[in-house]
């Protein structure tokens, strides 16, 4: 039943709908695969005997006619989703033991629309990075590897586990978070496709916070139509999270295909960055011309803020997390380390439960938000972010409908590669990632090419609020010139 | 601007996250590099420019003030580290 696995959930779909093999057969088949995958450690938890009870329930729907649009489908589920009555850790030690007993707006809706749970899928610490090498499991182990290498590649971060499952085959799609990249810049490293969608698009509510004002929702899947189908699912009103918008979710789907003539598609200059490798550079002229080919035309434009929306970020994740984080105190869930007093409580159980890279963004949290410093780097970083939002609505407003950019500055690196003494350096892989959340815009990365030594590149499609639609048309252009790319060979078999 | 061992010492209690005197030195250099990045954001022009309070322009919604869920403590106290008689524990807070 391996080819099973092959299959995208438009076709696994119709396969169901048929009668070819039924939800159960599907989820076993993805069992079947997860199971010797442990190499990619890319779940932190499988929950097959779920997986089949939900398979069960989702033949029972089809036999009856009741089929949703998702029906039968397995996904992974970032482990950042609280799962009701199913382990959630965020990849922390904090939360080694947390059971939620409730369910993310995001994963109910999934639910609602017969989507089977195949277990919860590794990221870095509360989402706290570009390598899911911060993770309190280890790091993931990205399916891809350099022709002729057996060294083992980071399959990116936060969402590591995710794109790696998607790319493995070991899901049939799956469910991100996105606050500075961490949709894109994984899909961008395994070959997938990875929307962050405008934020309020997707419900917060019962997502573990990092950075409230930039956290989003969005899908990893292996084609543009998967994609739309599952953002599709995802998104919608919640009165449970007051920043969720009230607005209609379109058929995204029928975005796909959709024509892309006479669209003002925009290429940043401030975009060409020092230090970009020449593929990638060669890839994005590329990607322009693929869109010229289908009728939309291509101008250069400026974004003239562009070079501090990475220090920006980092001053108002950072002050958000240190904020978010404080709830971890031992006292309500999270691990305790006992005290002589309740300060000494709090302090012994915030060491041991945080990892290195969480303590650290707390700290600079915590300074930019003390006393005498609020004004010089909060405030300041916040009329920053507005001068970013007006770059891009200058482009809207003078006819730009999507911008065209690259997902990354390289192909995914080495485990251990860019984990040195200067934490900056692996915040670099944010730079064009990171202003979409900067400026609450939603953003598509879609697979393009390929390295010369045979690794995933990525193109990043930037649209207009609520533009996801035309992020889809745009992105299904390119997946259509491109191709898709499969990762070669099955090494952990 | 660059904190010194005695600001990264109070920064670490502010978050309430104890640190010994090895990782001060770390923690010391490796914060350092992390504002002289975000130094950048000094040579700005933002004269006149609000801070930002919404990446879209939408107005709090508003709700009847009314208990609209609830009543199943054991629930809220399922992940408890300590919980005793249907409460949170803690250590003695007042002396």
């Amino acid at each position: 039943m391996t080819e099973l696995t092959r299959l995208t959930i438009t076709a696994a779909r119709e396969g169901l709908a048929q009668g070819h093999f039924t939800a159960t057969e599907l989820t076993q088949a993805y069992l079947d695969a997860i199971e010797p995958a442990g190499d990619l450690n890319a779940y932190v938890l499988s929950t097959p005997e779920k997986a089949l009870e939900m398979a069960k329930a989702s033949d029972e729907r089809i036999a009856k006619g009741e089929a949703g649009m998702l029906e039968g489908i397995p996904l992974g589920v970032k482990d950042n989703y609280a799962v009701d009555g199913v382990r959630t850790t965020a990849g922390s030690n904090m939360l080694k033991n947390f059971v939620p007993q409730y369910e993310s707006t995001v994963t109910a809706n999934l639910w609602r629309d017969g989507a089977v749970l195949l277990g919860k899928l590794n990221q870095d610490e509360f989402a706290m990075g570009s390598s899911t090498e911060t993770s309190a499991f280890g790091p993931t182990v990205n399916p891809w590897r350099r022709d002729g290498s057996d060294q083992p590649l980071v399959p990116g971060g936060s969402s590591g586990g995710v794109a790696a499952a998607v790319a493995a085959h070991i899901c049939a799609g799956a469910a991100g978070t996105d606050t500075g990249g961490s949709i894109r810049q994984p899909a961008a490293f395994t070959g997938t496709v990875g929307i962050k969608p405008t934020y309020g698009r997707c419900s917060r509510w019962g997502i573990i916070a990092y950075a409230s004002s930039l956290d989003q929702a969005g899908p990893i899947a292996r084609s543009v139509n998967d994609a739309a189908l599952l953002l599709r699912s995802m998104a919608g009103h919640d009165p449970k999270d007051s920043t969720s918008v009230d607005r209609p979710v379109p058929d995204y789907q029928q975005a796909v295909g959709g024509s892309v003539k006479g669209m003002r598609i925009g290429i940043p200059r401030e975009y060409r960055v020092d230090g970009m490798s020449g593929e990638i550079a060669s890839l994005w002229d590329e990607g322009a011309q693929w869109l010229r080919d289908a009728g939309a035309e291509v101008v250069e434009i400026s974004l003239p803020h562009s070079k501090y929306a990475l220090p920006a970020y980092y001053i108002v994740a950072l002050a958000e997390a240190s904020s978010n984080l404080a709830r971890y105190d031992g006292v309500r869930y999270g691990e305790r380390v006992p005290g002589r007093d309740i300060v000494e409580m709090y302090e012994k159980t915030r060491a041991a439960g945080f990892g290195a890279e969480v303590r650290r963004r707390i700290m600079i949290g915590t300074y930019v938000l003390s006393a005498g410093y609020y004004d010089a780097y909060y405030v300041r970083a916040q009329k920053v972010r507005t001068l970013i939002k007006r770059d891009f609505e200058n482009a809207f407003h003078a006819g730009i409908d999507a911008v065209l950019a690259p997902a990354t500055p390289s192909p995914a690196f080495g485990i251990g590669e860019v984990s040195g003494a200067d934490p900056v350096e692996m915040y670099l892989q944010d730079v064009f990632t990171v202003t979409l959340n900067m400026a609450g815009l939603p953003g598509i990365a879609v697979p393009a090419g390929l390295s010369g030594d045979g690794l995933p590149l990525g193109l990043q499609l930037i649209g207009r609020p609520f533009g996801e639609g035309a992020l889809f048309s745009l992105a299904q252009v390119i997946e259509e010139a491109a191709g898709r790319f499969e990762c070669p060979e099955k090494w952990w078999l | 601007m660059s904190v010194d061992q005695a600001t990264v010492r109070r920064v670490a209690h502010l978050a309430r996250i104890a640190v010994t005197e090895e990782e001060v030195v770390h923690l010391q250099g490796e914060l350092n590099a992390i504002l002289a990045f975000v130094d950048e954001l000094a040579e700005v022009d933002v004269t006149g420019v609000e801070p930002m309070t919404s990446v879209i322009p939408m107005t709090l919604p508003l709700r009847q003030d009314t208990v609209t869920d609830g009543f199943y403590p054991e629930r809220v106290l399922a992940n408890a580290p300590v919980a005793e008689d249907g409460f949170f524990a803690v250590p003695k807070v007042v002396e």
